[in-house]
């Protein structure tokens, strides 16, 4: 195959599709290879979020074939926009999201800092400390709910140890005060090792040059950390940041396993909301214009976010 | 030559004769929750399957999902049931959307007469709009909410000595929600054979339908009503009437003083856990988990005891529970799934129900003189399906449910607000609902 020349492997190509390709210009030929993708994202993402937008403004519900669909214009909008239980919603998943962010990349880039260190059994602790976030969510949320359980659980006997108090005496995930603190452990628990892996790879991208220049010039340790560990892995840190923050705010799955958004409304994160409105009440016009609206929301974040990152990576 | 033209004539007239039942053998796929009695009613087809040639299939779904999974199938037109046992709230849906197949001719063509059901399950479980003769629906398990608790707890002198000193009077199966709360109370935190117990698991689930199924039990007995009984959908003063009021403050207070700690999200599994464990000596739940409850090796045998839900100041109430079995008019099968319910309605079968662990809703069955003694629950059963209500079956049974789910949670679990809060803001919910629903 290698010797054979490469006009003899192009007629083997039928005379009639030889010539009707050879009479389609370079830019034909690409859209023929794209058309397929560009057909399928079309149907599968442009489409539905088009339908979605004009379902947005109607009454729709997918439960009542039968019931005529009005145009409400933004009254879906208007009353989600003046909805305080939406608005304790949104609290509850930026309480949510800022924690889990804040505690994931401190703990993560601490583990990340101890196993660049060269020691005895390095590989066997990477394995242990990324193992949870190998399991499925469903798994997990199973696993801290009994581990929260006031008679039997371990959390509330490790945290009776230190603070003396009756186990029984506490219920994270019974506890208003408690709940959003219980899913916050839980998913720092479980993704933390992720936050890890990427400040990892930052840090070993970092040349061993640099700190050997760093001693030459006798910069302390901490100044190392802060001149050039710090700033180089800030990109990494940074993607990290992303990547938890788009998943954390549709997070419904773990918390759902856990407290099923209660007690009351504490843990009831929006995708969690949002998923009660299209499929438990079948308000699907609303529920479009829930989700129009999170994507909004989420996208405008994202895009600024992006730009910062993309500043960082420059500097 | 003769012989062999006529005896392979005579076979295919045999395998001709045979055919129309061959083809009309069809695998039908009956769906359901999955729960004990959902195991009961596969071991009863088996005599279906035997007389009719028919195949069973079944799709059981937790509880929890239940609603969610199914009505997604039959919003979605799909064609997964050929028979669907759904929840009692779902008739009002199923009848004007279309999903279910009304049963009036084949019930008059059968002789199948709804005159010889409970005429509480007739009505929870089988019409739209309710009490007309319209069905959409055969009965097929009565259900309600009641108690159980430790018998062998409450035989104990020590503990009869300490309850009377307490609270001058005998500890037995309580009469009032009062007195229930009382005895809750009384065993909250009490230690017994070394083990700390609590008072009573009772519904404080929110994601599905637990607490509404289990604060109603309250809300009736106090003075509760879905809509003012002369003007349908009139509900402001009666679903937030001060009886209502008092009734949620109880349930609140029954919740803060008496339940097991981390009981905030509890409904029929975590309940009957907490029962079997040891760690509660009453258990509020539906009937149809009495038959395990006898069955237990650390319960049952005659440690538990049984009795309808207690009346309170404004009456005797229970929340019903139980399905019907309804055709799903999507399904392509739909003569063979009504010859299932044909063989389901019959007296024989019915019995042999009851005897495998599902609560028969004939009254054939439990108007049998030998009925209330058949089991140490039946009375109880009995007793408990004369004092029924149920929630709306309204087609927009989804929204007020989570509504409610939504504001008793709050208020009960989370002590968001007053009680009075909780029903002035179910109220306002209810009405927009409603008047979405051009029902206002």
């Amino acid at each position: 195959m290698k010797n054979i020349p490469i006009e003899k492997i192009a007629s083997a190509t039928p005379d009639g599709v030889a010539r009707h390709i050879r009479g389609l210009s370079d830019r034909s030929i690409a859209w023929i290879f794209v058309a397929p993708t560009i057909f399928l994202l079309l149907a599968i993402n442009i489409f539905p979020l088009i339908w979605t937008v004009w379902l947005s403004f109607t009454n729709s519900r997918v439960n009542r074939p039968n019931r005529d669909v009005d145009w409400v214009g933004l009254r879906n909008y208007e009353r989600i926009l003046t909805d305080s239980d939406i608005w304790n919603t949104m609290q509850a998943t930026a309480h949510f999201l800022i924690w889990t962010i804040v505690l994931q990349v401190l703990i993560g880039f601490m583990l990340a800092f101890l196993i660049n260190k060269k020691f005895r059994g390095n590989d066997l602790w990477t394995t242990i400390i990324v193992f949870p976030m190998m399991l499925s969510p469903a798994v997990v949320g199973n696993f801290w709910t009994f581990l929260y359980q006031p008679q039997i659980g371990l959390f509330n006997y490790v945290i009776a140890f230190f603070n003396g108090a009756d186990p029984a005496s506490f219920s994270m995930i019974g506890d208003v005060h408690l709940a959003p603190w219980a899913i916050v452990i839980a998913d720092t628990w479980m993704w933390t090792p992720f936050v890890m892996l990427i400040c990892l790879a930052g840090l070993r991208s970092i040349p061993e040059s640099i700190y050997e220049a760093a001693e030459c010039d006798r910069a302390s340790k901490w100044r190392q950390f802060w001149t050039i560990t710090v700033p180089m892995v800030l990109p990494f840190l940074m993607l990290a940041v992303l990547f938890r923050g788009i998943e954390n705010f549709k997070m419904f799955d773990l918390v759902v396993q856990l407290t099923g958004g209660g007690p009351g409304n504490t843990t009831t994160l929006t995708s969690i909301d949002l998923k009660r409105e299209a499929f438990e009440k079948w308000r699907t016009g609303y529920s479009s214009a829930y989700a129009v609206i999170l994507f909004v929301t989420v996208f405008g974040l994202a895009s600024i976010y992006v730009k910062a990152l993309n500043k960082v990576k420059e500097r | 030559m003769k012989s062999t033209v006529l005896k392979t004539a005579v076979a295919s007239a045999i395998v001709a004769g045979a055919l129309p039942t061959a083809a009309a053998a069809e695998d039908l796929t009956l769906c359901w929750a999955a729960w004990d009695p959902a195991n009961a009613l596969v071991e009863l087809s088996k005599d279906f399957e035997a007389k009719s040639g028919h195949n069973m299939s079944f799709e059981f779904v937790p509880w929890t999902s239940f609603a969610d999974r199914m009505l997604n199938e039959l919003n979605s037109g799909g064609q997964l049931c050929d028979l669907m046992i759904g929840d009692s709230q779902w008739i009002g849906g199923g009848a004007e959307n279309g999903h279910y197949v009304k049963l009036n001719d084949f019930f008059d063509a059968n002789s199948i007469d709804m005159g010889d059901f409970i005429p509480a399950t007739v009505t929870g479980y089988a019409e739209w709009p309710k009490n007309t003769p319209n069905y959409y629906a055969l009965p097929a398990f009565g259900d309600v909410v009641g108690w159980t608790y430790r018998k062998d707890w409450f035989e104990r002198p020590e503990i009869r000595a300490e309850y009377k000193e307490k609270y001058g009077r005998e500890l037995g199966v309580p009469e009032t929600l009062e007195e229930l709360k009382d005895i809750a109370q009384f065993f909250q935190g009490r230690e017994i054979d070394g083990n700390t117990v609590y008072g009573a698991a009772i519904y404080t689930e929110r994601g599905s339908e637990g607490i509404t199924m289990g604060v109603t039990n309250a809300l009736y007995n106090y003075g509760f009503q879905y809509e003012n009984p002369d003007q349908p959908y009139d509900i402001e003063g009666f679903v937030n009437s001060d009886g209502a009021v008092a009734g949620l403050e109880y349930y609140k207070e029954l919740y803060d003083t008496a339940t097991p700690p981390g009981s905030s999200n509890w409904y029929m599994g975590e309940n009957i856990d907490a029962y079997k464990s040891g760690q509660v000596a009453l258990q509020m739940n539906f009937a149809f988990i009495w038959p395990g409850v006898e069955a237990d090796a650390n319960v049952g045998g005659g440690k538990s005891g049984y009795f309808p839900n207690p009346a309170g100041p404004e009456g005797q109430y229970a929340q019903l529970g139980g399905q019907g079995i309804s055709v799903v008019a999507y399904s392509e099968k739909q003569d063979a799934a009504l010859e299932y319910i044909k063989w389901f309605a019959q007296p024989e079968i019915q019995a042999r129900w009851w005897e495998l662990g599902g609560y028969s809703a004939l009254r054939a069955v439990v108007e049998d003189p030998g009925f209330a003694s058949s089991q140490p629950y039946a009375q109880t059963f009995l007793d408990s399906m004369a004092i029924v209500k149920d929630f709306w079956a309204e087609p927009a049974y989804a929204d007020l449910l989570l509504s409610m789910q939504e504001r008793v949670h709050n208020y009960v679990v989370a002590g968001d607000g007053t009680a009075k809060e909780a029903l002035d803001d179910l109220v306002k919910d209810w009405i927009e609902v409603f008047e979405d629903e051009g029902k206002l």
